[in-house]
């Protein structure tokens, strides 16, 4: 087994693992901002659940790197790339760090601008339109990074 | 496709005819009402906050009940109830229920009342229960907790602290005192640290043997009880059994309305629809014999309303000619498909008068978007189908709804589209199907997309993607310059809008050819000569004439010069909003690779019948979690793609929606006669 190997698969694990840690960490904050409406006006469930929903996307971004990954490692599929060089395997690791980090540190954001809508939704229901936007504009950041990932996993020459 | 164009009555009538007209026209909702602009000494408004008031706090009693009686007597609501709006109700049957309300609200009362008895009975249920709680160590006493003791002897009830023995009590309290046979210490229950007590003992030795025990943390009871324990616990249950048996019989009586309830709702819409039009009334100027109103209405339905005013109440009606300082509401008009994203631009913010009205432009970019980043077929095909269904079952649903439903059907249709074209349906559903469970080894995909497999080859998506951004960008410029035509501002016209063109199409012309561009891409494309000039020169001339009149409001020719130049800087938020448009390729990415996934960890069991029932239960889960998540990010960035990317090149929200004076039903519709 090839050192090479080893670091494009850590590099697989970092996408979903810290991408994954800020989706879990954002809905979490999210929720609880959601769970504070709707105590007060059930009404607004379904509204401040989309708003909660919202930065929980970072987490699916690092699975399709992850599993992108995955799969040009050869990892699914069953014939892994043993022989893969160190050099080759570092570019995996890097390629994956854009979603990772981005990911973890745009959820967290995305999730307090959530929260903020949510404080809209609570006394305007009527501007949910406006409020859901705040939070999309963080994750343009995440879509950027997760395209570039994408790009540089898809593109990574194998020997 | 446009903005609708509306007309300004002023109407002046009998004060007789007051209530029936504000009626008739509350009832229509054609006409948005404004008494503000009317000023004179001699007019005077009525006041009407009291009547208000009142109605509103009727309509609200009314809820309240109805809420009590929905809590006893629950209605089976029927799933996506929500769905089927309001019920039409002929005048006739309106008119027979709001006579009863006198009636109504003497129930509603009776309600209301019974519902605070219910309270108040669970009130006392509470504080037996508590007292239950305190008497609950005394138990085993079988001599009432006040009692003190005979003439020679002493009862000492309390509490020590810690867990005792009887002897240990007996030891505690017996040094001396006269007569060490004469003491008896009873152990009646312990726990939580504390040992319940009862101590007889002679009278002449009380004394000593209370100093005895308080040494030892002995205590009296801290609230005072009489009676004996299990005696009152007794009383407790059997008055708890009464306020439980009250309570129901209670509940039976509210639930016993549960018929009611059509009328009651009928009625609250009466009362919140009166304190509408006490609202009005309140604002509206008259004097000893008529009074004077103001209002927009359609320009179509002028005619129309002002003729029914004139003949049915001898009113005289005038149409106005709009000021400048007058703000026209607004209300848009577009054909079937373009008005599902209405609401889409109204949360937004509406166009002014004035201005295009990008509704119908729009509708095509956002369908399109929508479908290319859901992209999957049988997503698509679940989604138009599923919203047919319901706007086919649901016909009078909520306006808003209603639309939304509109737009995620044409979403649908555009999503299977686009889903067809880069082969996916499930993801690679087919594929995985045949080779886990029919032992398929031939090539793949089974599906062949229409165009081509975007993560095979992403780079010649993303360039498609962002030439797809040009086109709906110089369309939003586009809208901007036919607002410059259509003011006659033909310089505004050349120096920002062709202007723009120029440079940007020449600028995108000198990035084809490059060696950059074909490694992007993977084609080289390779202009003829004369075309490689002219880009040069179009990109030039463009930016020419940024430079020298986007600051052309400016006399001071070096300050019109850096003006120009800071425009020209402008294109860097051109390439950054082109760059936005890669969200199309990544998450139509993230739609065929999470349902790929999907499909992979369906197949993992295998074939054969155990296999085939994981399959099917994790693709029906996994594949609904997947639409449903990446339904919403279809929506939320396509919804950013119109509002930042193409409103931000030509548009200004700034018109006021039409707020017709209207009834404020929530339950019902009342089916009028035909009269417009």
């Amino acid at each position: 087994m090839s050192i090479g190997l080893v670091l494009a698969l850590v590099g697989a694990v970092c996408a979903t693992v810290f991408a994954g840690i800020g989706s879990a960490w954002g809905v979490g904050i999210a929720g609880q901002a959601a769970a504070g409406v709707v105590t007060e006006d059930p009404e607004q469930f379904a509204k401040v659940l989309l708003l909660q929903l919202l930065p929980g996307t970072q987490g699916i971004y690092g699975l399709l790197v992850t599993f992108i990954t995955l799969s040009r490692i050869g990892i699914l599929g069953g014939s892994p790339q043993t022989n893969m060089d160190f050099h080759t395997g570092l570019m995996f690791f890097f390629a994956c760090m854009p979603i990772a980090v981005v990911g973890l540190i745009s959820a967290y954001h995305q999730a307090k601008t959530s929260i903020a809508s949510i404080g809209i939704v609570a006394k305007r229901p009527d501007q949910f339109g406006k409020a859901m936007l705040f939070p999309a504009m963080v994750e343009t950041y995440a879509i950027l990074s997760l395209l570039t990932s994408i790009l540089a996993v898809t593109n990574i020459p194998l020997s | 496709m446009a903005i609708v164009e509306m007309q300004k009555l002023s109407i002046c009538a009998g004060k007789k005819n007051r209530k029936a007209i504000l009626e008739m026209l509350q009832s229509l909702g054609v006409m948005e009402v404004m008494t503000e602009g009317i000023e004179d000494p001699e007019l005077l408004k009525m006041d009407t906050l009291g009547q208000r008031q009142q109605f509103q706090k009727e309509s609200e009693l009314i809820e309240q009940a109805l809420k009590t009686v929905s809590k006893y007597a629950p209605e089976k609501k029927a799933a996506l109830s929500m769905l089927n709006g309001r019920e039409a109700l002929p005048r006739s049957e309106y008119d027979a229920f709001v006579g009863k309300k006198e009636e109504c609200l003497k129930d509603v009362q009776a309600i209301n009342r019974k519902d605070k008895n219910i309270t108040e009975c669970r009130g006392i249920i509470l504080k037996d229960e508590n007292q239950k709680e305190t008497l609950r160590p005394w138990m085993a006493l079988d001599i009432p907790m006040d009692f003190k003791g005979t003439k020679k002897t002493s009862v000492l009830i309390g509490t020590v602290q810690g867990i005792h023995s009887e002897e240990e009590v007996y030891a505690m309290a017996v040094p001396g005192i006269s007569d060490e046979k004469a003491l008896c210490a009873d152990i009646l229950s312990a726990g939580n640290e504390l040992t319940y007590v009862s101590v007889l003992c002679l009278s002449r030795d009380a004394e000593k043997v209370e100093e005895n025990l308080r040494a030892k943390g002995f205590s009296k009871p801290a609230q005072l009880m009489s009676g004996v324990p299990s005696r009152t616990a007794e009383e407790l249950d059997k008055d708890i059994a009464t306020q439980k048996a009250r309570i129901e019989e209670l509940i039976k009586d509210i639930a016993s309305f549960e018929s009611r309830k059509e009328e009651f709702r009928v009625v609250a819409d009466y009362y919140r629809t009166r304190a509408e039009k006490y609202r009005l009334l309140g604002t509206i100027p008259q004097s000893k014999e008529v009074f004077f109103l103001e209002g927009w209405v359609t320009r179509d339905s002028a005619d129309s309303v002002a003729k029914l005013l004139t003949e049915r109440y001898g009113a005289v009606v005038e149409k106005e000619e709009t000021k400048e300082s007058d703000t026209e509401p607004v209300v848009l008009h577009n054909n079937r498909f373009s008005r599902s994203v209405e609401p889409v631009l109204a949360s937004y913010g509406l166009p002014s008068h004035g201005h295009v009205d990008p509704t119908f432009i729009m509708s095509f970019f956002y369908v399109i978007f929508f479908g290319m980043m859901l992209s999957d077929a049988a997503y698509g095909i679940i989604m138009f189908i599923a919203c047919a269904i319901l706007l086919k079952k649901f016909k009078k649903m909520p306006e808003g709804i209603s639309s939304m439903l509109h737009l995620f059907f044409w979403c649908g249709i555009s999503t299977t589209f686009w889903g067809f074209m880069y082969g996916g349906f499930f993801g690679n559903a087919a594929d995985v199907i045949a080779q886990t469970f029919f032992g398929y080894t031939g090539p793949t995909p089974l599906l062949k997309p229409l165009w081509f497999e975007p993560l095979g080859n992403p780079m010649r998506l993303l360039v498609w993607c962002m030439l797809f951004g040009v086109i709906h960008l110089y369309a939003g410029l586009g809208i901007k310059g036919w607002e410059c035509l259509k003011a006659k501002d033909f310089v505004g016209f050349i120096s920002d809008i062709v202007a723009w063109y120029l440079f940007l199409t020449g600028l995108i012309l000198m990035l084809l050819p490059t060696e950059l561009f074909a490694s992007i891409s993977q084609v080289s494309i390779v202009f003829p000569a004369w075309l490689n000039a002219l880009s040069k020169y179009m990109a030039i001339a463009g930016a020419a004439i940024i430079l020298v009149m986007a600051g052309r409001d400016r006399k001071n020719w070096a300050l019109r010069i850096v003006l120009g130049a800071y425009s020209l800087y402008g294109v860097s938020g051109w390439l950054s909003d082109i760059l936005s448009y890669s969200r199309l390729l990544a998450l139509g990415l993230a739609t065929g690779v999470i349902a790929n996934v999907i499909n992979m960890m369906a197949s993992m069991v295998g074939g054969g019948i155990v296999g085939a029932i994981v399959f099917i239960i994790v693709f029906v889960i996994g594949h609904l979690l997947n639409l449903a998540i990446n339904a919403l990010g279809a929506y939320v960035h396509t919804n950013r793609l119109q509002y930042v990317e193409f409103f931000g090149k030509f548009y200004d929200a700034g018109g006021k929606a039409f707020k017709p004076f209207q009834t404020a039903n929530k339950y019902i519709e009342v089916k009028e006669e035909k009269v417009l």
